[in-house]
């Protein structure tokens, strides 16, 4: 009998010129009804110009247990940011 | 609330030294305020709490569309006919959003929609009452939407991030439903006196169980505590239903209406109001599936589901059949 629609992650570009952010999910029968479906549960009220949907079991996400390996080593890096060098008041803006 | 008294496991809420290192850098992480992500660990209890907690939440949303759909027809002006279209399906996107944050705890949909069919899931009591006139519609917007809020503003903070983002995008909408509500209810009283006896007629029947929506006093429940301890739950029913109360009885006072309760009164010394006491008796018998209206939502809920399988199974057979006809095509290319 019925087997539940597959998830669907909803991302949508809220205005021309930013970045699709992920909104939420859905479920769904295929890719054109997941769009649909998006238009009317995440854009009720002009939140968007623009809606990608990817299954969600098509998403690789890292591990939370990965999240030491993969983000301490910037931490050591904070010669990375444009604060860590001391401009003299003389030179002006830079 | 859409989600009353949500048990937990907890015999009592135990200290940061009583727990292993893992809970205890759980809890450490809620009390910096700090979110709980899906994949993350967390103990089974705040999953399975969570999990009745907003799947109840969910269903709510979903039935609280019964009562309000059975005026849609029968708007009084096509304005007001696609101001309360817009509300009610703004409130099948709160269900939606909220069984999406539910799965994100490993409970499937269908799991969910089976629990509420069989009557094993709970919704709030307050939309086991029925709409007997116009008036109701603007008595829900202002008091069960306003009701609504006190509690998903604060939700907005909870400690489990799929929960608050939802309450988010929730709380953004509610202020729509509440005014529209509030707006029904200014323009019936500033009508004829027929139209401000409905006004006043469907008060008297949604005060008592507005009221009801916070559920009794939980001050003594292990269950509130732990709850609140976890940041699933911020305020107690008490101080929820005293800030209802207080944010209200001004409101009636504006539209010439008579809140019905002969306690009602305000205190100088507390700067709140004394008010009395909900029947709690009716409220566990709502509770327990003997409200005026229990059945009658659970059987449209599952007349929906049923006569929807033919649709549902249709979408699935096409997407299926279009999948395997792109799969041939590309062979046929290769
Ligand atoms: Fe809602
Ligand atoms: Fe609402």
């Amino acid at each position: 009998m019925s087997s539940e629609w597959p998830l669907w992650e909803v991302f949508i570009r809220g205005q021309h010129g930013l970045n699709h952010r992920h909104v939420g999910s859905l479920h769904a029968p295929d890719a054109e009804m997941a769009i649909l479906n998006a238009r009317d549960v995440y854009t009720r009220r002009n939140e968007g110009v623009s809606i990608w949907v990817v299954r969600s079991s098509d998403i690789v996400a890292s591990a939370p247990s990965d999240k030491g390996p993969l983000f301490d080593p910037a931490n050591a890096k904070v010669y990375r940011h444009p604060t860590f060098f001391d401009v003299p008041d003389e030179v002006g803006h830079m | 609330m859409y989600a009353q008294m949500v048990k937990t496991e907890a015999k009592r809420v135990r200290s940061l030294d009583e727990m292993e290192p893992q809970e205890r850098a759980f809890q450490e992480r809620i009390d910096a305020g700090q979110k709980i992500e899906p994949k993350e660990w967390m103990p089974e209890d705040y999953r399975k709490t969570l999990i009745r907690q907003i799947s109840q939440h969910a269903h709510s949303e979903i039935v609280g569309q019964l009562p309000e759909g059975n005026w849609i027809t029968r708007a009084p002006t096509l304005e007001r006919k696609a101001i309360l279209l817009a509300k009610v399906q703004d409130e099948a996107g709160h269900g939606l959003y909220l069984y999406c944050a539910a799965e994100t705890l490993g409970i499937s949909r269908d799991q969910m929609y089976e629990q509420l069919h069989s009557g094993k899931a709970k919704y709030s009591s307050i939309f086991n009452y029925p709409t007997l006139s116009w008036a109701d519609i603007g008595a829900i917007g202002w008091l069960v939407d306003g009701a609504a809020i006190m509690n998903q503003v604060p939700l907005q903070r909870c400690s489990y991030g799929p929960y608050a983002r939802a309450m988010v995008r929730i709380c953004k909408e509610e202020s729509f439903h509440q005014r529209q509500g509030f707006d029904i209810m200014t323009v019936l009283c500033k009508g004829t006196p027929e139209q401000k006896a409905m006004a006043q007629d469907a008060l008297d029947r949604w005060w008592w169980p507005s009221l009801m929506m916070f559920g009794p006093s939980d001050d003594a429940s292990v269950h509130s505590a732990q709850s609140m301890a976890w940041n699933i739950k911020q305020d107690s029913n008490d101080e929820l239903r005293q800030k209802f109360v207080d944010q209200t009885v001004p409101q009636a006072k504006f539209l010439g209406l008579t809140v019905p309760d002969p306690a009602l009164a305000w205190n100088e010394a507390k700067g709140g109001h004394d008010f009395g006491e909900p029947d709690w008796t009716e409220f566990f018998a709502v509770i327990a599936g003997e409200g005026p209206c229990n059945r009658e939502r659970l059987e449209a809920r599952r007349k929906a589901w049923g006569d929807g399988a033919w649709f549902r199974d249709g979408l699935t057979a096409h997407a299926s059949k279009q999948a395997a006809r792109r799969q041939a095509a590309k062979l046929a290319a290769e």
